[in-house]
């Protein structure tokens, strides 16, 4: 049965109409929850009062963003940040291609699928029970001290001494984190032409030499975008497991913007100043991801967008 | 494959010592913690080193564990948390999917803009701390189901799944008079189901997991889910209310054990599915790469 071009056009707004509806809800929550923030920045450069709201609050230009930059944490802050971050970078990032390399030279494919699915397992445990466990095994009678207690090493008070806890945080990281960055690895070396390592072997090329000359220029772009999505949350990954393992003894090399932002902002109400942190923290990593995007662009033509 | 040489039989050997060794180093935690949770308090407090067993039997810690009202009521409010939570996720996500993936709507791009946007810059802790207040979702389950309703990466992984849809099987369902919400329901739902069980698992185990938002937005311990439970006996290092009428000796001796109980009891759901439900995750892991 035909319809006539009114009815269609008529039929067609009606099927729109609903699509609409259907946008409703997500438009609407895109923004209250993440442009409504956006919005609540105005408070970085106000001096809020929750009795006069965002817009009536007083303007006081760059006030708390001067008061951030020139106060006494903001060095700390940055070093921090910038530390655990730099060291999960040369440590972490690298771990799981190491780990996918090496797991992809096992011929054995039953021993290769138990060593998978033991290492993915810690990525499901919670940050708190992780967190949880640190604090027992390196606790100062823990098992660590224990057992280094057997070679004649003093006790150490892993968790309350700030010279170790980049070390801590970076370990358990790649403990917690190793098997699951490695599974996008296996994949792309999984869509590697075979008759490259073929044509390798012909010529005499050594296991190693497969890995270095085929293998890891196969993965590159992998490498690449996974390297831009990382420098993107470069300084907001890891607050939250932060925010479990530190305390007052570690600041001076735990403290990161995040967690200060919550401590200063949450705990201590100061909402306009810990909004400029947050604007400062929010602008730096779009900054850091853009250009990581654009540099990869450049070089290698791997690009995010 | 010609006759291994020295060396690469000596890499093969190395390999495979290297991967048992981090087999050990992944999985023993979880085992000293296990032991150590059936031990019998006293004989492990006077223990050294590590454990290969536990050192007599003694559910005593489990025992104090269940009668915690805290983990209890922890328990059934993540039950919640993650039922409710998943449940609002996926109809979110969904609908915003299935909006992304029709063709021809003039309108998409700048909508895929604005919410693509959101990956890369955000207004931050304050500003949302201020938005759930005035919104008076201060100190209600609302503040934990409500402001991630939807991930966005997510969303972008299942409005590629959602494409993938044969457009014809759409126009014949239209053809009969199906409407955009049978469609989706009856159509795009059903033959992404692949996708719908990743986000459905990704979502619920963020759930079980999360304890920030919680630990921001609710003040009422009633409402605590289990993870901010656990954070006060794990790493604030409260057992005591759950050793009650046990001599004063002996109450730290029960503590430790009752910290790894607790471990226990609130990882073993996740580590029961965990073999059920790992080709899942790892699926959607691949599925997400896709996109790039």
């Amino acid at each position: 049965m035909d319809l006539s071009t009114g009815q269609t056009i008529r039929k067609d707004l009606r099927l729109n109409w609903i699509i609409y509806l259907m946008a409703l809800p997500v438009i609407a929550y895109y923004l209250i929850f993440h442009y409504g923030p956006m919005y609540g920045l105005l408070i970085a450069f106000k001096d809020y009062s929750p009795a006069e709201g965002i817009w009536g609050s007083h303007w006081v230009g760059f006030k708390h963003f001067d008061s951030f930059f020139n106060g006494i944490y903001f060095w700390r802050l940055i070093r921090n940040t910038v530390l655990i971050n730099v060291y999960d970078l040369i440590f972490g990032f690298p771990a799981g291609i190491i780990l996918a390399l090496l797991l992809n030279e096992i011929r054995k494919m039953m021993f290769k699928r138990f060593v998978q699915t033991i290492s993915y397992l810690p990525h499901f445990i919670s940050i708190v029970v992780v967190a949880g466990m640190m604090f027992d095994f390196l606790s100062r009678d823990g098992l660590i001290n224990q057992l280094i207690g057997m070679f004649g090493i003093a006790p150490i008070d892993f968790l309350k001494e700030s010279g170790w806890f980049r070390f801590i945080f970076v370990s358990s990281g790649i403990w917690q984190g190793i098997g699951w960055g490695s599974i996008i690895y296996l994949a792309s070396i999984a869509n590697i032409d075979p008759t490259l390592y073929e044509a390798a072997k012909i010529d005499g090329a050594s296991r190693w030499r497969q890995i270095f000359h085929i293998t890891i220029p196969g993965i590159m772009p992998t490498i690449v975008i996974m390297l831009i999505l990382n420098m993107g949350n470069m300084l907001s990954v890891g607050s939250e497991k932060v925010l479990l393992l530190y305390n007052p003894l570690t600041y001076e090399t735990a403290d990161v913007i995040s967690t200060y932002v919550y401590r200063k902002g949450i705990l201590e109400a100061s909402y306009s100043f810990t909004a400029a942190v947050g604007l400062f923290n929010s602008v730096i990593s779009l900054i850091l991801i853009v250009s990581a995007n654009a540099i990869s662009k450049r070089v290698s033509e791997n690009k995010l967008w | 494959m010609g006759a291994q040489t020295t060396g690469e039989k000596a890499f093969s050997v190395i390999n495979t010592l290297l991967m048992l060794l981090l087999c050990f180093i992944t999985l023993y935690p979880f085992l000293y913690v296990l032991f150590a949770s059936l031990s019998d308090a006293a004989s492990f407090i006077q223990h050294r080193g590590m454990l290969l067993k536990p050192l007599g039997f003694n559910l005593d810690a489990y025992k104090a564990v269940f009668k915690n009202p805290m983990i209890t009521s922890g328990y059934r409010n993540t039950l919640f948390y993650v039922a409710a939570g998943t449940a609002i996720n996926l109809l979110m996500t969904a609908l915003g999917a299935y909006v992304l993936s029709r063709r021809n709507l003039y309108f998409k791009n700048i909508l895929m803009f604005g919410i693509v946007l959101t990956m890369v810059f955000s207004g931050g802790l304050i500003p949302s701390y201020i938005l759930i207040n005035k919104l008076g979702m201060m100190n209600t389950p609302w503040a934990l189901l409500i402001p991630g309703a939807i991930s966005t990466f997510n969303l972008i992984i299942m409005r590629t799944a959602f494409q993938a849809v044969p457009i014809s099987l759409e126009e014949s369902a239209k053809i009969d008079g199906a409407g955009e919400f049978t469609i989706m329901f009856r159509i795009v739902i059903p033959l992404s189901m692949p996708v719908i069980a990743v986000m459905i698992l990704w979502y619920a185990v963020g759930h079980w997991n999360s304890y920030f938002s919680a630990l921001v937005y609710l003040r009422d311990r009633t409402m605590y889910p289990l993870q901010l439970v656990l954070r006060e006996i794990l790493i604030a290092n409260s057992t005591d209310s759950m050793s009650t009428g046990v001599a004063a000796d002996d109450k730290y001796a029960i503590g430790e054990t009752i910290k790894y109980a607790t471990i226990i009891v609130s990882t073993l759901p996740i580590i029961c599915l965990y073999p059920f439900l790992q080709k899942y995750f790892v699926k959607g892991v691949l599925i997400g790469a896709i996109k790039e």
